[in-house]
C-alpha cells in the first residue's frame, strides 16, 4: 500500500493527460500503460498457449477419427492423418445406431424445453404478476429442489415411472425434466416479471383486463425474448442429462446420445480411432448447438449468479 | 378457496380506498397450479418417499419394504467406504471449486484488463472461447473423450510417450485411470478442465459490469497489474467469487456422470463420491434401502448450501 501512495504521489508530478487522451493512450497497445513490450508478449504467449492446450483434446479426436488404425500405432496420435478415412465414424455411428439416440435425444429435449418453459412461465406469472400469497415460500422450496441431487428423487422416481407404465419410454423423461428444470425457470421468471413495468399492468387493468387477458395479451408478448433464452437453456441441459436416462431408458432402442457415449467409453478400447470418432460425434450436435446460440448461452451462464 | 375469499375482500377494501394493490384484480394462483402439482409429485413426494425408504430395507426393490429404523444410518456411520467417499467430495471441491476460481480469476482478468487493452479484444474473446469449449461438451462425451486418451493400452498419452521414448512400452507407462493412487488425480484434471470455462466467463461478464474507472485511476497512479488485481479486481469481484465459490461447490458434491463413465467409482473404491456410492447401492447391488440413507445424508447437506446460497442472493439483492 506504502508503495501504492509513494507512486501514487510521484504520478502526480508529472503531467496529467485528460481522460480522452489516456482513452486514445491506452488503446491497443499503442504507447501509454497499455503499451506492448517483450513481457507483455510472453504473457500474451502463455495465456495462448494454455488455451492451444485447452482446445488439444477436441484436436486430438477430431484428427484421430478421420485416421486408420494403423497410421494411429504408427504415427502417433498428434501427427496429422496420412489419408483421410470416415470409416471410424460411419462404423461408430452404425454400431451405435446413432440416427436412433439423435432423434430421441432431439425429441427429449424439444418436449422439456415447450413444457418446462410453459409450466415456469404460468408458476412465475402467478408469483410475479399476481403476488400470490406464499410466494416466497414457493420460491425457496423451489431454489432448495434444485440443489437437491438427483440420486435422492430416483429411485422412487423410477417406481412410480414403472407404475404408470412409462419406464423405458422417453415420456417418463420428458416429464421429470420439465418439472426439474421448472423450479430454476420458475425462480427465474418470477424475479424478472416482478420487475415487469407496473404502469403497464395498472394500464391494463384499469381497462379491465383480468387475469386471462393479462397473461395473454399483455405479459406474455413482452416476456417471449426471455422465454426463448430459456427455451434455448432447458433443450441443452436436458441434451447433456445423464443419471436419469441411465436408470430410466434401460433398453437400447431409447437411448439418448449423452447416455450412449457414457456407456460406450468402455467398450472400445481396443479401438481406439473409433473411440475417437465416437467422441468427435458426440460433440458435434452440442457444438453446432453453441455455435447458433452462442451469445445465448454466454449471457445464461451468468443469468444465474448475479444480476 | 380461502385464498379466493381474501382476494376478493382485498378488492373490494382497495376500491374503496383507491389504494389498489396491483395483484388484487383477477384471479392469479390457479396459474400456480399445474406447476406446483407437477413439482409435488415429482419433487416432493419423491422426495419424502426416499426418506421414507432410507428407514427401510427393501433388497433389490422386490416385495413390500420393511421398516428397520435408523439401522440404514448407523451402519452408513461405521462405514468406511461412505466416509471415504466424502472425503473425495473434498479433494472435488478442490478441482472443481477452488483451483478453478483461483485460476479463473487470474484468467479472467489478465484476459480483461491485460490482453485486451494491449492486443485487442478479439484476442481476448478467442481465448476465452477456447476455455469455454469443454463447458458446453455433454459431461459424458467429455468422460468418453478423456477415457480413450487415458485408456492404458492404445491412449494418446501412453501411446505419444511411449514413440518419444519416455517408456519402452505401454504396459510400463501410467495406467491413469487404472492406478488407485493416479485415478484420482486424472479424474480431477479432467474436472479443472470442464470449470474452467465457466468461473472465466462469469469472472468476466463480474468485470465488464464493475467500475472500469477505479482501475484506470489506479493505474494512472502507477499500480502493477498484479497490484491492481489483489487490491480492486478481487473486491470488485466479491460478489462473483462467493456465488462461484457455492454453485460449484453444490456441483462438486453432485459429482456422478463423470466417475460413472471415466472410472465406475474405482478402481476399487479409489475415486468413489457419495452420489456414486448411493446409485451403486440403488442399482448395482440393490440395497434400495442404503442407496436412500446415502442420497437423504447427501441431500440435507446441499440442501444447507442452497439456504446460503438464497440467503446469500437476497442480501446481494438488497445492496444493489
Amino acid at each position: 500500500m506504502s508503495q501504492l501512495l509513494s507512486e501514487a504521489t510521484f504520478a502526480n508530478e508529472t503531467a496529467q493527460p485528460s481522460a480522452r487522451e489516456l482513452k486514445k493512450l491506452s488503446r491497443r497497445g499503442q504507447g501509454g500503460f497499455n503499451r506492448r513490450n517483450g513481457f507483455s508478449w510472453g504473457v500474451l504467449g502463455f495465456i495462448v498457449l494454455a488455451a492451444l492446450l485447452w482446445i488439444a483434446p477436441l484436436y486430438l479426436a477430431f484428427v484421430n477419427s478421420i485416421k486408420s488404425k494403423a497410421d494411429y500405432t504408427t504415427s502417433g496420435p498428434l501427427s496429422l492423418p496420412t489419408s483421410i478415412t470416415f470409416e471410424n465414424i460411419t462404423a461408430f455411428w452404425a454400431k451405435a445406431n446413432f440416427t436412433e439416440k439423435l432423434w430421441n435425444s432431439f425429441q427429449i429435449s424439444f418436449w422439456v424445453a415447450i413444457f418446462g418453459v410453459l409450466l415456469s412461465f404460468l408458476t412465475a406469472y402467478a408469483i410475479g404478476i399476481g403476488k400470490v400469497r406464499g410466494r416466497f415460500f414457493v420460491l425457496a422450496l423451489f431454489m432448495v429442489a434444485f440443489t437437491i441431487p438427483a440420486e435422492a428423487l430416483m429411485y422412487p422416481l423410477l417406481k412410480m415411472a414403472k407404475m404408470v407404465n412409462l419406464y423405458d419410454n422417453i415420456w417418463s423423461l420428458i416429464i421429470i425434466f420439465s418439472v426439474l428444470q421448472s423450479a430454476f425457470g420458475t425462480y427465474l421468471l418470477a424475479s424478472v416479471l416482478s420487475d415487469f413495468p407496473t404502469e403497464i399492468l395498472e394500464a391494463a387493468r384499469i381497462d379491465g383486463a383480468g387475469s386471462v387477458r393479462l397473461l395473454w395479451s399483455v405479459v406474455l408478448p413482452l416476456t417471449r425474448p426471455t422465454l426463448l433464452v430459456l427455451m434455448v437453456f432447458f433443450f441443452i441441459w436436458t441434451w447433456n442429462e445423464f443419471l436419469y436416462p441411465l436408470v430410466l431408458l434401460p433398453s437400447n432402442s431409447s437411448q439418448t446420445v449423452s447416455l450412449s457415449m457414457g456407456l460406450a467409453s468402455g467398450q472400445y478400447t481396443s479401438e481406439p480411432t473409433q473411440q475417437a470418432a465416437a467422441a468427435l460425434v458426440g460433440i458435434l450436435p452440442t457444438l453446432l448447438f453453441f455455435l447458433i446460440f452462442q451469445r445465448t448461452l454466454l449471457k445464461g451462464v451468468t443469468m444465474g449468479s448475479v444480476k | 378457496m380461502t385464498v379466493a375469499t381474501t382476494r376478493s375482500e382485498l378488492k373490494r377494501k382497495g376500491a374503496t380506498t383507491s389504494q389498489a394493490r396491483p395483484a388484487s384484480t383477477g384471479l392469479y394462483w390457479p396459474w400456480a397450479l399445474p406447476g406446483l402439482i407437477a413439482f409435488t409429485v415429482v419433487v416432493v413426494v419423491a422426495f419424502l418417499w426416499n426418506v421414507y425408504l432410507s428407514f427401510t430395507s427393501w433388497k433389490q426393490g422386490l416385495g413390500t419394504p420393511k421398516w428397520i429404523g435408523l439401522d440404514n444410518y448407523i451402519k452408513l456411520f461405521q462405514d468406511d467406504t461412505f466416509w471415504q467417499s466424502f472425503l473425495h467430495s473434498v479433494v472435488f471441491i478442490v478441482s472443481m471449486a477452488v483451483v478453478p476460481t483461483g485460476l479463473g480469476l487470474i484468467i479472467a482478468s489478465a484476459l480483461f484488463d491485460y490482453i485486451a487493452p494491449r492486443f485487442g479484444n478479439g484476442s481476448s474473446a478467442a481465448v476465452r472461447a477456447a476455455f469455454f469449449l469443454p463447458q458446453i461438451i455433454p459431461i459424458a462425451v467429455a468422460g468418453l473423450l478423456w477415457s480413450w486418451m487415458l485408456s492404458s493400452q492404445q491412449g494418446t498419452f501412453n501411446v505419444t510417450m511411449v514413440q518419444w521414448g519416455w517408456f519402452p512400452s505401454v504396459d510400463q507407462a501410467p495406467n491413469w485411470l487404472g492406478n488407485a493412487g493416479l485415478a484420482m488425480l486424472s479424474v480431477n484434471v479432467v474436472l479443472i478442465w470442464i470449470q474452467i470455462g465457466y468461473t472465466v466467463t462469469i469472472f468476466m461478464s463480474g468485470l465488464a459490469r464493475a467500475d472500469q474507472s477505479v482501475h484506470e485511476a489506479a493505474a494512472i497512479d502507477g499500480a502493477s497489474w498484479f497490484q491492481r488485481f489483489r487490491m480492486i479486481t478481487i473486491n470488485q469481484l466479491a460478489p462473483e467469487i462467493s456465488v462461484v465459490l457455492l454453485t460449484t461447490t453444490v456441483a462438486a458434491l453432485k459429482v456422478f456422470a463423470p466417475v460413472y463413465v471415466m472410472t465406475q467409482g474405482g478402481p476399487g473404491t479409489a475415486t468413489n463420491v457419495p452420489a456414486y456410492f448411493s446409485y451403486f447401492n440403488f442399482i448395482q447391488t440393490g440395497k434400495v434401502g442404503y442407496g436412500a440413507a446415502i442420497s437423504t445424508v447427501l441431500a440435507l447437506l446441499l440442501i444447507v448450501f442452497a439456504i446460503f446460497l438464497l440467503r446469500m442472493q437476497t442480501r446481494q439483492g438488497e445492496n444493489r
